[in-house]
């Protein structure tokens, strides 16, 4: 599969998770979540760009259960917790915002 | 999604980890497999005996190798509430190693503890 | 001549049956897992010590920054090379063995 972003074919995989980390840009993600009817916020780039620190220090993308817990450290108990997550991202924090940050699928992610 | 991986049934896990880590593929399946476990919220368990200690060596830099510095990913076990690495003490000093060369937080423990380890746990991977 | 050792000295006897049978003078390059024996206060130190007696040794850089062996942790006397020395060595040395 690809899709087509800034004129650019990019290749990803059958679920449409990017194949290649770095032809991720700001772009892709819009893309991505306008094929799923979901209009980008500065909430949802919040945790998009903590997606791609997070990869960028541990080398994995996080499943929820991590990813609550790590965005709590970071961000606060607020956003820290599954509901504000699953009411930006409703398909699922791991299988939206990790797709959109450019991440592979996490690890456990069914 | 983690709602659809909880099995209700939480398993003593114990990975044994005794390759160095990126000539062969070994070290790197292992951790994809702790991962996996920990997704699972089961009881897991690490040791790192024989070459398996310089998989936490520290400032590893794979960017000349054309691999994955999956070295870094050690440190993220915590946050999957993995925090029981074990070292053996007779490798490291095989090896001239102290805790200092280590990227992550472990316990130096002796071959005896290990076998306590062994004989406590329910399945044991062997890398 | 040279050889190439690729093995951990821990995990497989490469490195010592190399330096068994190697003939006098030879260039023995460390890389991949085989760049553990270039560590100080390993096991293995007497091994290389004794070798850089009738020996020369080399080791690939790039190996050890993946492993995280700083350069001040190695044996002494052991020339560290990249991958242009490395393909220097190949065509310099007649003959090249892999001890794999």
């Amino acid at each position: 599969m690809t899709i087509e972003v800034n004129g650019k074919t990019l290749e990803t995989d059958e679920e449409g998770y990017l194949a290649n980390l770095n032809d991720w840009e700001k772009e892709v993600a819009s893309v991505m979540a306008e094929a799923e009817d979901l209009e980008l916020g500065d909430d949802h780039w919040e945790i998009i760009n903590f997606l791609r620190e997070y990869y960028e220090e541990y080398q994995i993308a996080p499943a929820v259960r991590v990813l609550t817990k790590a965005v709590g450290k970071k961000l606060g108990k607020d956003k820290g917790n599954s509901k504000y997550l699953y009411e930006l991202f409703p398909y699922g924090p791991a299988k939206q915002a990790c797709k959109f940050a450019g991440l592979p699928k996490p690890t456990g992610c069914v | 999604m983690e709602e659809e991986t909880q099995s209700g049934i939480v398993k003593k896990f114990l990975y044994i980890n005794r390759r160095a880590p990126h000539g062969t593929i070994y070290a790197h399946e292992a951790l994809e497999t702790v991962l996996i476990g920990a997704a699972f919220e089961q009881d897991v368990t690490l040791v790192f005996i024989d070459d398996g200690v310089f998989q936490l060596k520290k400032n590893q830099d794979t960017s000349e190798i054309g691999t994955k510095n999956f070295s870094k990913t050690y440190a993220a076990l915590e946050d999957m509430d993995v925090e029981k690495l074990y070292v053996e003490k007779k490798s490291l000093e095989q090896r001239g190693l102290t805790q200092d060369d280590l990227s992550v937080d472990v316990k130096i423990i002796s071959s005896d503890q290990i076998k306590k380890l062994i004989n406590e746990s329910e399945v044991i991977l062997n890398f | 001549m040279l050889h190439t050792i690729n093995k951990s000295p821990f995990e497989k006897n490469s490195l010592q049956t190399c330096l068994r049978v190697a003939p006098d003078k030879s260039n023995i390059l460390l890389i991949e897992d085989g760049v553990y024996a270039a560590l100080k206060n390993t096991d293995f130190e007497k091994n290389i010590l004794e070798g850089q007696k009738i020996h020369k040794f080399y080791v690939l850089e790039p190996d050890l920054k993946a492993r995280g062996l700083d350069i001040k942790s190695l044996i002494p006397n052991i020339d560290i090379i990249d991958y242009k020395g490395f393909v220097k060595l190949t065509v310099e040395n007649s003959r090249v063995q892999n001890w794999l």
